[in-house]
């Protein structure tokens, strides 16, 4: 079980012997894009006047470009160019605040399982071994069923089958790592355990943790999404991506573009994602 | 002998595996705030009633005497009777839903690979090419791809714009299902081409600059007989397992993606159950899916170790 990978897509290194000299692109066209998707939505208010929760049922399917409203108006008159901006503003949020915890409690994790060994390494691998077991997206919405519908149980759903992933990748770095002679050497001048596991190892294990938390954060934003599109996360009318294209599909044929462009913002948020995260591996490779 | 002894420690892992996964599975309904008894008999049930259900749903009894009670109902194959259809055991209610989802799976799986493997060996036949790089955008590209608005625009261009295929239902002739299926398999073959391309891509790389590959190309071999004899045979090897691995990514897609064409498999069933907060079929479910999984990675580990005895010696 163990030589299995997480079911979920990681970021490999993937043309390291193609390292180029000079200026890392992928990363800065990567960092570009995000920054700009961020700032847009947290200037969302400046970006736009129209209210994303105002309905007119007057102005309602305007196509898009009609003056006003640049990228038309949904079914009840609201504008959407304004729900995708304020839409963001959840979906980021919640994709990049999900990933932190799991991060932070797997990578703990991984540390002491790959330092400690022994029991508490096969206990937390057998847990991990439970946790893979289950399809991500099945877990996920089991859980927020139980839950109860919200960001709140995203969070927590999110998180308790998201540290898997993390303690496997710092895990399997440590046990590398330790029997390196920079960690002998922490070693054999008697420093206290925690001081070479926060000091000298998480630096040089954590990186990979790092890329991979890229590539999550779009998983979860996924997740999110899909969730709110089935109805199980995000609550209308509360401008969300998911619950966006859930009401788009609706009107397919008359308004093509309602639930066409949601889902176009997703690609584009896990497109940034993914050239930071290749840029950091060239970055990694090329010291 | 070394084989057997393999698939014997290898069948051993399962067991703790499927205790905890059980366990989990029981314990959805102790995340679920209130009281089962009251949800299922309604807010306005007299306190006897609820205490009797109480009593016949066992839930009078200490945590670990309920998991040993729904373990012991498991293994003889009782799910439980459903909330939402009342008399109905959770167990046909599933299994008469699995077909749609097993043609997804396995034409969408044909799908995938039919489309992954052309792709990764023109890209990696000329590293560096335009062609490549083409072939390289799909993942970054189609990392954020959810699968059921792949499914939404596909309905948009190939059901509705060119009405060439059906967009919802799953048909009732043989003929019908395969019709009805092409749409929701293309669907979930789309979203999973991002990691198969690049990790076939990448071994496909690897492959291509060992010793034995030169060998193959100095005695004269074709590039065809060496793209295809040589290098695909050992970098599909490694290939199999990110595509094990994949199958439980894509078997979790398949609840948005049966939605989104109203296929009636244990997806959209899931869903539906979700909508009714029908737990005992939320779980037999999930139990199922998670059941599923393990048993393609028993597959692939398998597979992969009959086909490369390295696993098995380490």
């Amino acid at each position: 079980m163990t030589s299995i990978p997480a079911p979920i897509p990681t970021v490999t290194a993937d043309a390291p012997r193609q390292s180029r000299p000079g200026r890392n692109y992928t990363l800065y066209v990567g960092l570009t894009l995000f920054a700009l998707i961020v700032l847009a939505a947290i200037f969302a208010p400046l970006l736009t006047s129209a209210d994303p929760l105002q309905q007119n049922l007057l102005q309602a399917r305007l196509a898009p470009g009609s003056s006003g409203h640049l990228l038309g108006t949904d079914d009840l008159g609201r504008d959407v160019l304004s729900r995708i901006l304020f839409g963001a503003r959840i979906d980021l949020k919640v994709g990049v605040l999900a990933v932190l915890i799991p991060l932070v409690v797997g990578s703990m994790l991984g540390l002491l399982c790959g330092w400690w060994g022994r029991w508490f390494d096969t206990i937390v691998m057998r847990l991990v071994d439970i946790v893979v077991a289950f399809p991500f997206y099945v877990l996920v919405i089991a859980l927020v069923f139980a839950l109860g519908q919200g960001t709140r149980s995203i969070y927590i759903a999110i998180s308790a089958v998201g540290w898997v992933a993390y303690c496997r990748i710092v895990r399997g770095q440590v046990l590398v790592a330790k029997e390196q002679e920079y960690a002998l050497a922490a070693r054999a001048s008697g420093l206290p355990t925690w001081r070479i596991l926060v000091r000298h190892l998480l630096p040089n294990v954590i990186l990979q943790a790092i890329v991979y938390a890229m590539s999550d954060i779009v998983l979860s934003i996924l997740a999110i999404v899909t969730l709110s599109y089935l109805g199980l996360g995000v609550a209308p009318p509360t401008p969300e991506w998911g619950s966006m294209i859930a009401e788009g599909q609706n009107s397919l044929l008359t308004q093509w573009y309602l639930a066409t462009i949601p889902g176009l913002c997703v690609v584009v948020v896990g497109l940034a994602l993914a050239l930071i995260a290749d840029g950091l591996v060239n970055q990694f490779n090329k010291r | 002998m070394q084989y057997a002894l393999y698939v014997l420690r290898r069948l051993l892992t399962l067991i703790p595996v499927l205790v905890g996964i059980t366990f989990i599975v029981f314990l959805l309904l102790k995340l679920i705030p209130g009281d089962p008894a009251v949800t299922l008999l309604g807010v306005h049930a007299t306190p006897k009633a609820v205490a009797e259900l109480h009593q016949q749903m066992g839930l009078d009894k200490p945590l670990y005497q309920q998991y040993l009670t729904f373990l012991g109902h498991l293994l003889q194959g009782n799910l439980g009777q459903s909330y939402q259809y009342r008399g109905v055991s959770v167990s046909s209610l599933v299994f008469s839903n699995l077909a749609p989802t097993v043609w997804l799976i396995v034409v969408g799986t044909v799908f995938a690979v039919a489309i992954t493997v052309p792709l990764a060996m023109i890209s990696a036949n000329r590293p560096g090419s335009v062609t490549d790089g083409a072939v390289r955008a799909i993942p970054l590209a189609g990392i954020g791809l959810p699968s059921f608005w792949v499914g939404i625009m596909l309905i948009l261009l190939l059901g509705l714009k060119v009405k060439v295929l059906p967009v919802s239902g799953f048909g009732t002739s043989f003929g019908g299902h395969v019709q009805h299926i092409i749409l929701p398999a293309l669907t979930i073959a789309l979203a999973q081409l991002p990691i198969l391309i690049r990790s076939l891509r990448a071994s496909m790389l690897e492959v291509l600059g060992s010793d034995y590959i030169v060998t193959a190309k100095a005695k004269g071999l074709s590039r065809s007989r060496v793209m295809f004899g040589h290098a695909l045979r050992n970098a599909g090897v490694a290939s199999i397992t990110v595509l094990g691995v994949n199958l439980a990514y894509l078997v979790g897609s398949t609840v948005a993606v049966e939605k989104v064409f109203a296929l009636n498999g244990v997806g959209f069933q899931m869903y539906n159950a979700i909508l009714g907060r029908d737990l005992p079929v939320v779980q037999a479910i999930t139990l199922i899916f998670a059941v599923f999984v393990v048993t393609v990675n028993l597959l692939t580990d398998l597979a992969h170790a009959a086909l490369d005895p390295r696993v098995r010696l380490g």
